[in-house]
């Protein structure tokens, strides 16, 4: 084979990976890139029971309860349309409290509550969760403000 | 006075940089030897100014000069020293500094260690390197001055994110800095030998010890930077595809896949054209992953500062560099010959094979970061994550492997595929008897992907070391030494990636002191809690005792309170054992005087940074094996002169 020949195949198959990269990245991004919701898309859209997701939101005032073993608790996620119940168990986040921002990653299970296996709150008061940006709770009138 | 002289120093290395560009290129391009002479030290001047700029910065953080901005709004004088030190970078300005000064000093090793190049292509590297550093110091020196007087000095500074408070910030970013930085050596060669039209063996020969170099550089850092996340954030995980750990990634992938075709090209002399771009690449995704952490676009532990300026700043740098090496290389690629060809049963063909798939992971990994940001644009909110990552890289990766596995087995140039399928018999036996007592030990208890791992992973790394079979291990070539064990580590770390998602074992309690919790063969007994203080925290600790069987260990997970910035953390207590790693977390109090304890058993997890190092080490000896030969060779020449 003379090498101007194979120096067109390499790039061939080189231009054949990338577009092959390019397709498969988009083919899976159309299933998990609608990864982030907020309570009002999964009203709205739906979401099928155990598919992966971040629902994002303001923790309710008054919603958060610890069950009897220590461990679990519910709470309600809003984004000022809609609500959804949630339940985490493990350790919280500290900034992790009523009235402020989360975002949780898990799955519904078959009744409509999220379960959440992992909660992402604020780190510090400059860390927020990127999805949570333009959000924002009023604390007297429990009013959420979402941007979005 | 420190401060103005640090500051007068970055000033200086600019304008050297500045002169060292115009050398070099008024110098080629008129031919004068006398303006090229000035280039090297040049060079070397530029690196020692910015060595002394950092130096004074970091006198600066140790002496807690409250009358610098900087340490005013990432210092505390009652923070322990280590921290002061390590705090130098632990911020956007000071990180810059460090990324100037790994370009100044690698520009520097290049002018004073770098033999083997021809004249005129090192000349043009030098200016390519004076080139990119240029963008650099202006973005520090007119965005990120971090010098900067603040008056009057407040009596003390706001100290520094809890988070970072670790022994882990003074390894993990000056390593990472010098690989990821460092790959701009690789870059300015690219442009230097397109400039001068010099793109084969001899030049690829004298690139290797760089891109080498940096990658080792860059694979230890990221390793200590997986670890070091793993025990700090407390949630037991190594990896979490966070867009700032990816940024390390790509240039990672670029660099690794460029390690390989530069050796095609020393060896072989074919892949010229791809050798180049994949120079160039490496960097640009280095800049790529600076952009992202840097600009504010993202939120993380790594993104200091929000400020749209210095995102544009650094966007404009991207589009000015990515673009113009690009633009080179399209111009110049034309008078690059093709090089000598190879058949398809050949080691270059299986190199071309790792390079075709670690692009494609890269695109992957890059789309997947890069898609968020880009439907933000239009308004839409995204987050990519695990899922996609796992799901489209893990096979790709895998299949990688066994492309790294059958490689090393294949001959230069030419072989024949039934040899090659013999070589492979022991390998094929092994991965056969992993599926088997994998399949018996683990049925319904792993997953596919971690399945595929494990035996894959067993496979390699017989394959790894059947290079070694049959040959005098004291007469091997040290560089052969290399490839087998940084090809071992990469078996060893997917052991225990495979072994940690398959294996783990978790177990969430509200537990009273004195209590007894059984879980995974272990048994804690939850002692007491009380609350301790550190320098510059308080905290309260759970003490447990743990054991299996054997003489029971004290281990201590705690949660720490910071005043300066408030912040509390949790400290993760970790029992290292042969087989695995027991990782305890210590939650909040709950109802009943009862605290929560959060406790997993990680099966093999140790091996996943075992892995990294051993792929670090394996560079580390190819390049010394690689160096020492020229040397001897030299040392030879000249005796048979004399």
């Amino acid at each position: 084979m003379k090498a101007k020949h194979q120096r067109l195949i390499l790039a061939l198959a080189a231009l054949a990976a990338i577009i092959g990269a390019g397709l498969l990245a988009v083919s899976a991004l159309k299933d998990e890139a609608a990864y982030f919701y907020a309570p009002n898309d999964v009203k709205t859209k739906g979401v099928e029971p155990g598919k992966a997701i971040r629902l994002g939101g303001m923790v309710v005032k008054g919603s958060l309860k610890r069950a009897a073993n220590g461990v679990t608790i519910r709470f309600d996620v809003t984004d000022g349309k809609a609500t959804v119940p949630a339940t985490f168990s493990g350790i919280a986040p500290d900034l992790f409290k009523e009235g402020s921002g989360v975002v949780a990653e898990g799955a519904f299970d078959g009744k409509g509550t999220f379960v959440a296996t992992n909660l992402l709150a604020k780190h510090d008061e400059r860390y927020m969760p990127r999805e949570l940006e333009g959000m924002s709770y009023n604390e007297t009138t429990h009013e959420m403000k979402a941007e979005r | 006075m420190i401060a103005e002289a640090g500051l007068a120093a970055l000033w200086l290395a600019a304008a050297l940089a500045l002169l060292q560009l115009f050398l070099a290129f008024a110098g080629l391009k008129g031919g004068k030897s006398e303006l090229l002479a000035a280039v090297r030290p040049a060079a070397v001047a530029q690196g020692v100014l910015t060595a002394i700029a950092f130096g004074l910065l970091i006198t600066l953080f140790i002496r807690s000069d409250m009358s610098v901005l900087l340490v005013v709004t990432n210092s505390h004088s009652m923070k322990p020293w280590l921290y002061k030190f390590a705090g130098t970078w632990g911020n956007h300005e000071g990180s810059m500094l460090l990324w100037v000064t790994v370009m100044g000093v690698a520009g520097a090793a290049v002018a004073l260690f770098e033999r083997a190049l021809r004249r005129d292509t090192h000349m043009a590297t030098l200016g390519g390197q004076a080139a990119i550093s240029l963008g650099f110091y202006a973005f520090l020196l007119f965005s990120s001055n971090p010098f900067a007087r603040i008056d009057p000095p407040p009596p003390d500074g706001q100290g520094l994110n809890p988070l970072l408070q670790d022994p882990g910030l003074a390894f993990h970013p000056p390593t990472l800095y010098l690989g990821y930085v460092g790959l701009s050596v690789a870059f300015s060669f690219a442009i230097g030998a397109l400039l001068t039209r010099q793109v084969d063996a001899a030049f690829a020969r004298a690139m290797r010890p760089w891109v080498l170099a940096a990658w080792i550089l860059l694979t230890l850092g990221i390793t200590a930077g997986s670890y070091w996340a793993y025990y700090e954030l407390g949630w037991g995980g190594w990896w979490f595809w966070d867009p700032v750990e990816n940024a390390s990634l790509m240039p990672w992938l670029a660099a690794t896949a460029l390690l390989h075709s530069v050796t095609v090209l020393a060896t072989r002399d074919a892949l010229r054209a791809w050798t180049v771009m994949l120079a160039v690449i490496a960097f640009s995704m280095s800049m790529v992953g600076t952009f992202l952490v840097r600009s504010g676009i993202l939120t993380s532990v790594h993104a200091f500062a929000v400020d749209p300026e210095r995102g544009s700043f650094i966007l404009a740098l991207l589009a000015i560099y990515i673009g113009g090496a690009l633009a080179l290389f399209g111009w110049r690629i034309g008078s690059v010959r093709e090089g000598a060809p190879f058949e398809l049963v050949s080691r270059e063909t299986l190199l071309v094979v790792n390079n075709l798939l670690l692009s494609v992971i890269l695109g992957i990994v890059l789309i997947g970061t890069l898609y968020p940001l880009m439907t933000e644009a239009f308004g839409h909110k995204v987050s990519v994550g695990a899922p996609y990552f796992d799901r489209i890289a893990g096979p790709i990766a895998l299949t990688l492997m066994i492309a790294l596995a059958t490689g090393p087995l294949v001959r230069w140039r030419r072989d024949r595929a039934a040899a090659v399928g013999k070589r492979l018999m022991v390998p094929f036996a092994v991965a056969i008897l992993a599926t088997v007592s994998v399949a018996i030990l683990a049925w319904g208890r792993i997953g596919i992907l971690p399945f595929c791992g494990l035996v894959i992973a067993f496979a390699v790394g017989a394959a790894s070391i059947a290079p070694l079979w049959k040959r005098n291990l004291l007469r091997t070539p040290l560089f052969t030494w290399g490839m087998v064990i940084a090809h071992l580590g990469c078996a060893v770390s997917l052991a225990g990636m495979a072994c940690n998602s398959a294996f783990t074992v978790e177990k969430l309690v509200a537990a009273r002191p004195g209590d007894t919790i059984q879980t995974a063969g272990w048994s804690l007994r939850f002692v007491q809690i009380k609350p301790i203080a550190g320098d510059n925290w308080t905290a309260l600790q759970a003490d447990v005792q743990v054991d299996r069987g054997g003489a029971p260990v004290l281990i201590h997970p705690q949660s720490r309170f910071f005043a300066s910035p408030p912040t509390t953390t949790s400290e993760a207590a970790l029992l290292t054992r042969w087989n695995g790693q027991l990782y305890v977390v210590l939650g909040e109090e709950v109802e009943g005087g009862r605290w929560q304890l959060r406790i997993w058993w990680k099966p093999f997890v140790t091996l996943i940074w075992l892995g990294g190092i051993l792929i670090a080490l394996g560079g580390a000896l190819a390049l010394v094996g690689r160096e020492r030969r020229g040397w001897l060779m030299k040392w030879r020449a000249r005796r048979a002169f004399a």
